[in-house]
């Protein structure tokens, strides 16, 4: 068993608003080997997006992150001597959804990738043309001179998409962060960029945590999956296992919910109620108002994140 | 743009909300009372000031302000309080004559423009764009000049380089709502596009009109004054702030500052606090739009 | 040669506001009560030389005619004859205009150099005590007459403190010479002569007119500054570009700023209207020999073929500057460029 690339342990995160203190995360933990790519998947709001922020370090000054551990690659990210600015980009680095909007509207493509090989150099100026040139050769883009010239106005979602992941991989990372990157892209440019992260990733034997709404994107691209529900993660399982066998009531009514090419329309279920409000007391189950299996002891204490063989750990008194 | 949600509030909200964000901001409650005491004092002035304004004594002229006149006396010996505050109901009237004027003229254009398209909407935004092609307060001076110098023509003025500011928000405002599913039933309910557009997409734009409007008057006052202290308009010895601006600055160099401060002041409190009560106003109907 | 093209169209979009201007003026000069004849002919005129007038000025012809002759002047640089001066109102102003552009630039840098920094530092600092500084100046500077402005400075700093000179003008000529004319500019030309008490001289009368001028504008360039900064830093390309590692100088810079400067630079239309109206304020204030104080002259006078010159200038100068603003946002802006 090789030493996780990360590693994350009771990780929190409060926001202090005016309305009150918003306990996005709680109590979030897992790990990710080299090589690994990891899917969260969950509906809007579950806090998926913030977790990818908090390990970061993008959130506002606003929030307050606590964790018994945040350990990437040896390096302690949580504690106050993080180095995170200086390995944001370089070491880890993230790709967002709406990539149009991402990109500098009003510099060119080459020179936003020139600025990230710059910072975390040393590529002289001549050189950085050159290398940002290969860079957007190396995601496929056709004509990449051309590109390199390029505003992002001028080009479609999925190239804007690649452009974003040039940047993000100029550097050779070790760890990718994709939140949702296939949003708003069509079905057919969804599958070409994650083809190209899959194959960047297994060419590189870099990891990635891939952050989705979509639960048949995360079953097909991701080694293991987990499951998160308004700031817990509530079930962790290799993809297939998850698929076959899962022990969650969420997990069971997401998968319900995710319409293949054999559903009908009368048999598409959605999970009745929707988010707790994360301000306010909230039950040890933060699912226990939605939940149809819910029993008296679901309310006593807090539940643990609890293997229940192979890789695979679910937070629920009374799994499925 | 989405619809705005103001289209949707029923009223007793709209209240409770508004007396909630008045209470939030403390400042737009202030300044919306000194100006209730200011249009007090327009209305009333005549019979509370304690000297006539027109008096002139000049055994009393250039004396700093004092118990006996609190603002001072100006050159023929008249009191400046009793003058700033005669003079009050002229600038306010001035100002809201010709935002009243601009509103009204550059709403029904704006919104006609914005609702019938075509070359309605092209010769109504050439002649806008042509008011706008002038520095505004150049052209103020030009109209005044060409149709005369007196005070109905000051506020004729300032409501005519203010109309484009109106024509062109209510033109935009009307075309985003011109498709909106509330007006597909007006229309279905049989209203003839005259009627559509006054009684059912006019009253919907009004709020966020009135916040232009309220924004707008401080300007107008600004413009009005600029005008008077050049020597348009008012002529002595008719007490307003411009003109009594303007006839303190010979002072300066003799050092008789409260010839020109006090009415300079009242300018600029009006001013402040019309601009506070268009911020407040806005934060209650727009709040989006705020920078 | 698309670009070329796009601003060419551009330029050709000002042709319709001239012409537009050139209509207003001329309509405004028919509009005026009584004679317009016995206003051109002056106070002193007998009834033959107001019939001679009306006939020289073509006022007896159709109105298309007169509106022919009118523009056929203009393009010969024909403004009539200014009454008070008794010289061509076009060469009055033309004379006059240095001053008033010197002082408008002069207001213009004052009120961007202190504008722009304000509202940037007031965005990447927010809650501080800069930006609290910035929301005063910008709520307070907006509801300052300019005039009164002008007036509380001279009193201030040149009555009491005694630290401005007297605002009579350009220049002192008692003391100073007027430098040879190059450009008009006396900051420029008092360097090109060599002669630095002179600059001097100049700058120091230009500060308190400067400044009253331009604080007006000070405040929407400080919040539009302050607005679209803070849109900019929080939007999706800087939290990218965070995410990428940029250092902190490049994001506010390079990301941020450059970003922000559309907006500020779209208000400038509205500065320029503002400035080139106030001007006539403060040359009134101190005695600016500019085209403004000629105006209110003309004005007061019932020089009319002066204020007909005046505004048509105005109107002209101010139709140009916005064709560089406009120039400009496309330079910086380059989904401007692309559509006519």
């Amino acid at each position: 068993m090789s030493v996780p690339l990360l590693s994350v342990k009771n990780l929190n995160v409060d926001f202090r608003t005016r309305s009150g203190t918003v306990k996005v995360l709680n109590d979030v933990s897992f790990s990710l080997a080299k090589g690994e790519i990891l899917g969260i998947v969950g509906e809007s709001g579950s806090g998926k997006s913030v977790l990818s922020y908090a390990l970061m370090g993008l959130l506002d000054d606003n929030a307050a992150i606590t964790a018994d551990r945040v350990e990437f690659g040896g390096i302690d990210l949580a504690g106050p001597t993080s180095p995170l600015a200086s390995i944001r980009g370089r070491e880890l680095s993230m790709i967002f959804q709406s990539p149009r909007t991402a990109l500098n509207p009003i510099m060119r493509v080459g020179r936003q990738i020139e600025d990230v090989l710059r910072r975390h150099g040393p590529v002289s100026r001549a050189n950085a043309k050159a290398a940002a040139i290969a860079a957007l050769a190396r995601v496929r883009i056709p004509d990449p001179e051309r590109r390199y010239a390029a505003y992002p106005f001028e080009l479609s979602g999925g190239m804007c998409q690649r452009v974003m992941i040039a940047m993000a991989l100029s550097c050779s990372p070790s760890l990718l962060i994709a939140d949702e990157p296939t949003t708003g892209l069509d079905v057919t440019t969804q599958a070409v960029v994650m083809d190209l992260i899959r194959d960047l990733v297994q060419e590189t034997r870099m990891s990635a945590i891939l952050i989705t709404h979509d639960l048949a994107l995360a079953g097909e691209y991701c080694d293991r999956i987990v499951v998160m529900h308004a700031g817990h993660i509530v079930e962790v399982a290799p993809a297939s296992e998850l698929q076959s066998h899962f022990a969650h009531p969420y997990t069971k009514g997401l998968f319900a919910a995710t319409p293949t090419a054999e559903t009908e329309l009368e048999h598409l279920a959605s999970i009745p109620g929707s988010l707790p409000d994360l301000r306010g007391e909230l039950p040890p189950c933060r699912f226990l108002y939605r939940c149809d299996r819910r029993q008296p002891d679901c309310q006593t204490a807090p539940i643990p994140l609890r293997p229940i063989g192979g890789d695979h750990s679910v937070r629920c008194r009374h799994p499925l | 743009m989405a619809e705005t949600t103001s289209s949707n509030m029923q009223a007793s909200t709209f209240w409770r909300d508004a007396r909630h964000k008045a209470g939030e901001n403390k400042l737009t409650l202030a300044a919306a009372l000194i100006l209730l005491l200011f249009v007090l004092v327009s209305l009333l002035a005549p019979w509370l000031v304690p000297y006539d304004p027109l008096a002139v004594e000049p055994a009393a002229a250039l004396k700093a302000p004092s118990l006996a006149h609190p603002f001072g006396t100006d050159a023929l010996g008249r009191d400046i309080l009793s003058r700033v505050a005669i003079a009050t109901r002229l600038d306010i009237g001035m100002a809201i004559g010709a935002v009243v004027l601009s509103f009204v003229f550059g709403t029904a254009t704006g919104a006609i423009a914005g609702y019938f398209g075509g070359w309605t909407d092209a010769i109504i935004g050439r002649f806008m764009d042509t008011i706008m092609a002038f520095p505004l307060f150049v052209l103020a001076m030009g109209i005044v000049a060409a149709l005369g110098n007196s005070i109905e023509n000051i506020v004729l003025a300032t409501a005519i380089i203010n109309l484009p500011f109106y024509s062109r928000f209510a033109r935009s405002e009307v075309n985003v709502r011109r498709n909106m599913t509330f007006v597909e039933a007006a229309r279905m309910g049989g209203n003839r596009p005259f009627r559509l557009l006054a009684f059912h997409i006019v009253p919907n734009i009004l709020p966020t009109m009135m916040v232009q409007g309220s924004l707008n008057l401080g300007w107008a006052i600004l413009n009005a004054a600029g005008l008077s202290f050049i020597g348009l308009g008012v002529r002595a010895p008719t007490p307003e702030w411009g003109i009594m601006v303007s006839e303190g600055a010979s002072y300066i160099f003799s050092g008789e500052w409260w010839t020109f401060v006090f009415p300079g002041a009242a300018l600029v409190i009006t001013v402040f606090c019309f601009n506070l009560i268009g911020d407040g106003l806005r934060d209650i109907i727009d709040p989006r739009r705020r920078t | 040669m698309k670009i070329a093209l796009s601003f060419a169209k551009r330029i050709a979009t000002a042709i319709p506001s001239i012409i537009g201007v050139v209509v207003v003026t001329f309509l405004l000069a028919r509009a005026l009560p009584g004679d317009a004849a016995a206003y051109y002919a002056g106070s002193s005129a007998t009834p033959e030389s107001i019939a001679q007038i009306r006939k020289a000025l073509g006022l007896d012809k159709p109105l298309w005619f007169q509106f022919g002759d009118y523009t056929s002047r203009l393009l010969h640089g024909d403004l009539g004859i200014s009454l008070s001066s008794g010289q061509p109102v076009f060469h009055d102003l033309v004379t006059r205009l240095p001053a008033s552009i010197e002082l408008t630039l002069c207001a213009l840098m004052f009120a961007m150099l202190i504008g722009l920094p304000l509202g940037i530092a007031a965005a990447t600092r927010p809650g501080k005590a800069i930006d609290h500084l910035c929301r005063i100046i910008v709520s307070v500077g907006a509801a300052f007459p300019t005039f009164f402005v002008a007036l509380g400075l001279v009193y201030f700093f040149y009555f009491r403190l005694g630290i401005a000179p007297e605002p009579l003008g350009r220049l002192n000529d008692t003391y100073f010479s007027i430098p040879p004319t190059i450009t008009g500019l006396y900051l420029v030309d008092t360097l090109l002569a060599g002669d630095i008490q002179a600059f001097w001289a100049s700058l120091s009368q230009l500060v308190l007119p400067s400044i009253s001028l331009g604080l007006f504008a000070l405040a929407p360039i400080a919040r539009i500054a302050r607005a679209s900064m803070l849109a900019s830093l929080s939007s999706d390309f800087c939290r990218t570009a965070r995410a990428m590692g940029l250092s902190r100088t490049r994001i506010v810079y390079g990301y941020g700023l450059r970003n922000a400067m559309l907006p500020v630079i779209n208000i400038l239309g509205m500065v320029f209207s503002f400035l080139l109206g106030a001007n006539v304020l403060v040359e009134q204030v101190f005695a600016w020999p500019g085209i403004g104080a000629y105006a209110v002259n003309a004005v007061i006078t019932s020089d009319y073929a002066a204020v007909q010159g005046f505004v048509l200038m105005m109107a002209i100068l101010y139709i140009l500057l916005n064709l560089m603003v406009d120039l400009a946002a496309a330079a910086i802006d380059p989904r401007v460029r692309y559509d006519g």
